[in-house]
């Protein structure tokens, strides 16, 4: 094992603040000129950085808890995309100030004119909703800290219990994480149409999510090893199983996607269906045959032969993709709450988008200078690095 | 002494000997102790220049392939190829079976919706490419069965199948000099090499899946699990309450009770004022003088209109009146004559009053609005009439029809 810390190129943090300062302004400009679309596009931001924070930290506890090999070389870029989950607590902070804005059951009007609210008022109330939301990021929080203290530790002991006790905080991060997910998918964004329901919410956005955090770690693990930031450039499997994760979850995504939508469309309820018919009204309906083919027809196509997936260019090229894919997807599922006419991309949901790529490579960039890339003694490092298929 | 003989003799003929005079060389196998080894030894075979060898492995080795030098497989076109097959296929029969063979409208969707179809799709997609992967990798790519293989029942065979790797070189490649080939097996640290012989006459090409016993047997156990099913499944398990048939249904029966409800009536009743699809309230109900003033044929008489009101005279009128208005149909004796429809009187009748007596009933003839439409029941006057001038014909009316 040959591993030499080197810094990442400047040029990735001028990136970073580039997009995080001109986001930033953007943002700014965009509470001041419309409020309301603000809150929205901030939603929609936030729920990104969520499924790539909370999606990479369930990524990590995978690994401890199926004992994988393959992607302990590559587990500290999870990690470091990870850290969004201490920002998330300070940046859920305006969406609580915007709450009366994105949240027609926050009325006090609504309230008392609708009966189906107030059979849901038990569970869908201000008090409760804050009391959720707490709970769901110190889960995040707490073991974020677990993980990453564990794993720093072990790069100066090597201590293997290290890893055993991950193993134990992933077992238990696990079956929290399936709870947490679900429950902030329901609370922030189901609930913009309290009036529907569908219990694949939740599973929707978890797929969604793995999608993300998988793209995400994929596009960091592909440019680090191939400009040699890594041990010693791997040439093995590790790329061929990212590939096949991403290419599995992008189809886990489509399967539960679809599902939601038959059973919709099958049942043909109204209660159910207003929420689908939002999305066929005007320009959405090209909106949502867009996700069909952007999110699932296309990578789907692209990954499918076993040579597309071991080439790292189509790799870095799809895992983008499929990035962006999951902010239109995300975009799909909050914005026909306030564009009820038509989709409407101007320049303030861009600065928002750029806001949020520009904290995760801010983000990423610190933690990296920090750390060492690789959990240089972790105990299945060489096994990892040894990894084959075939 | 004479032990000593025989042990020569043994040694000097052993059936391992009588084997080599009588047999040709198919080739030299090795068996190696580790999978380490065996992936290094197929690729220093492979570098060599061999063409014609294989690895044989209790399990499958992961890197085996391209340590063998056999390049990127093919089959993953096979499984594309049937995939869409399977794909296409479900589509096909779906839409061919709900809109062309048997269309019904299910709860208000198109007679073929995409959504409905896509699980199905999706299934025989997953199941062509599936069984066109495991078929097509053992009879494409592995050429099975190979029931003549002269490494069967060899004891190389034996290790290979339970603790040790093995590699073959056959003796008809290009490149097979037997010293080259053991030193190279030395090379890659060989734990045992052996010779492998095989008689051609032993390598039947038969297949045994004709064997008469082999067929025997299969359809022996087709048709015993079948008659077993059946008898177990309709005799045996016909009462068992979790095979039930289906017998046991939710539903409420028509004409039953059910707590359901507040009057305890099973059956729902129409909302008041409720019409028929297609009903038209008879106006003359009881009053056969306006019917008759007022009612005028609105069927003309064609061809068609006639065979219709054949057609309906001989279902509904001929089991009483007869198939030519007699009053001799199939029903008498057993019920009160009808009068014939060739009396003056009926045929001074007008058009109205026999539809009147149609729709209404007279005496003992009941009302046939509920079976007969009311253009058919026009139709059936129209036959009437027919009927009525063809008993008057007369020789005259031939020479009219020249």
């Amino acid at each position: 094992m040959d591993y030499n810390k080197k810094p990442l190129p400047p040029v990735v943090g001028k990136i970073g603040f580039g997009l995080l300062g001109v986001g930033l302004l953007l943002m700014i400009l965009a509470f001041v000129v419309d409020t309301k679309r603000a809150y929205f596009d901030y939603l929609w931001m936030y729920m990104f950085l969520v499924s790539i924070g909370a999606g990479s930290l369930a990524l990590v506890a995978l690994e401890y808890l199926v004992g994988a090999t393959w992607s302990t070389p590559f587990r500290r870029i999870s990690e470091f995309l990870a850290s969004l989950i201490p920002l998330l607590v300070i940046l859920v902070i305006p969406l609580i100030f915007g709450m009366h804005d994105l949240f027609h059951w926050t009325h006090e009007s609504t309230l008392a004119s609708d009966p189906l609210l107030q059979a849901k008022e038990p569970y869908l109330n201000v008090q409760f909703f804050l009391i959720r939301t707490a709970i769901i990021l110190f889960i995040w929080v707490l073991f974020y800290f677990l993980f990453t203290r564990n794993s720093m530790k072990q790069d100066i002991s090597g201590d293997p219990l290290l890893t055993k006790q991950s193993i134990k905080f992933s077992a238990v991060f696990a079956i929290l994480f399936i709870f947490t997910i679900t429950f902030i998918a329901i609370d922030w964004m189901m609930t913009l149409e309290y009036h529907w329901f569908s219990t694949m919410f939740g599973v929707y956005y978890f797929a969604g999510t793995i999608v993300a955090a998988f793209a995400a770690a994929t596009f960091c693990s592909v440019m680090l090893n191939e400009n040699g930031y890594l041990v010693s450039k791997i040439k093995n499997n590790n790329y061929y199983s990212f590939a096949t994760l991403l290419f599995g979850f992008n189809v886990f995504w489509a399967y539960i996607g679809f599902s939601q939508y038959m059973l919709i469309w099958y049942a043909d309820i109204p209660e159910e269906t207003f929420w689908v018919m939002m999305r066929m009204k005007g320009s959405w309906s090209y909106f949502s045959i867009g996700l069909i083919f952007l999110h699932f027809v296309i990578p789907f196509l692209a990954l499918l032969p076993r040579s597309s997936k071991v080439k790292p260019k189509l790799l870095v090229v799809m895992s983008v993709w499929l990035l962006l894919a999951h902010a239109y997807d995300l975009y799909w599922i909050i914005m026909p709450s306030y564009f009820t006419e038509g989709f409407v991309f101007g320049w303030s949901e861009l600065g928002f988008l750029m806001f949020a790529f520009g904290l995760i490579i801010t983000v990423f960039k610190i933690r990296a200078a920090k750390t060492n890339l690789v959990p240089v003694r972790d105990p299945k490092l060489e096994a990892g690095l040894n990894f084959h298929l075939n | 002494m004479i032990k000593n003989l025989i042990n020569k003799i043994k040694e000097f003929d052993t059936a391992e000997d009588k084997e080599r005079r009588s047999s040709k060389l198919y080739g030299k196998a090795a068996l190696y102790n580790t999978p380490n080894q065996i992936t290094e030894a197929a690729a220093v075979v492979a570098g060599s220049g061999y063409k014609k060898f294989d690895v044989y492995t209790p399990y499958p080795l992961h890197g085996m392939d391209t340590a063998m030098g056999m390049g990127a497989p093919k089959i993953g076109y096979v499984s594309f190829i049937l995939g869409i097959t399977g794909t296409s296929l479900a589509l096909l029969m779906m839409i061919w079976m709900s809109t062309i063979d048997y269309p019904n409208i299910i709860g208000g969707k198109p007679f073929f919706g995409l959504p409905a179809g896509i699980p199905i799709t999706f299934e025989s997609t997953v199941l062509l490419c599936g069984i066109a992967t495991v078929l097509g990798l053992l009879v494409l790519f592995s050429k099975m069965p190979k029931l003549n293989s002269p490494l069967n029942d060899t004891d190389f065979m034996k290790h290979v199948t339970s603790d040790k790797y093995g590699l073959v070189i056959e003796a008809d490649d290009e490149k097979y000099i037997e010293s080259d080939v053991l030193k190279l097996f030395a090379d890659t640290k060989a734990y045992e090499v052996q010779d492998i012989y095989f008689r051609e006459s032993n390598l039947t090409t038969k297949t045994p899946l004709f064997d008469k016993k082999f067929t025997g047997a299969i359809i022996g156990t087709a048709i015993l699990t079948a008659v077993v099913s059946y008898f177990t499944l309709n005799y045996v398990l016909y009462d068992v309450v979790p095979f039930d048939w289906m017998r046991q249904q939710g539903r409420i029966d028509s004409q039953s009770k059910s707590d359901f409800f507040p009057n305890k009536s099973g059956m729902r009743e129409p909302v008041t004022g409720t019409v028929a699809r297609g009903f038209m309230p008879y106006e003359y109900a009881g009053m056969p003088d306006s019917a008759v003033k007022l009612l005028a044929n609105p069927v003309p008489v064609t061809k068609k209109s006639l065979e219709r009101g054949q057609d309906r005279y001989n279902i509904y009128c001929s089991p009483c009146h007869g198939y030519f208005g007699d009053g001799d149909g199939r029903m008498r004796d057993q019920f009160p004559k009808p009068p014939s429809l060739h009396t003056e009187k009926a045929k001074n009748w007008k058009d109205g009053n026999f539809f009147h007596v149609m729709t209404n009933g007279q005496n003992v003839m009941p009302s046939y609005a509920e079976q007969v439409s009311k253009d058919d029941r026009w139709a059936i006057v129209n036959y009437i009439r027919a009927l009525q001038r063809a008993k008057d014909a007369g020789e005259t009316d031939l020479e009219k029809a020249k």
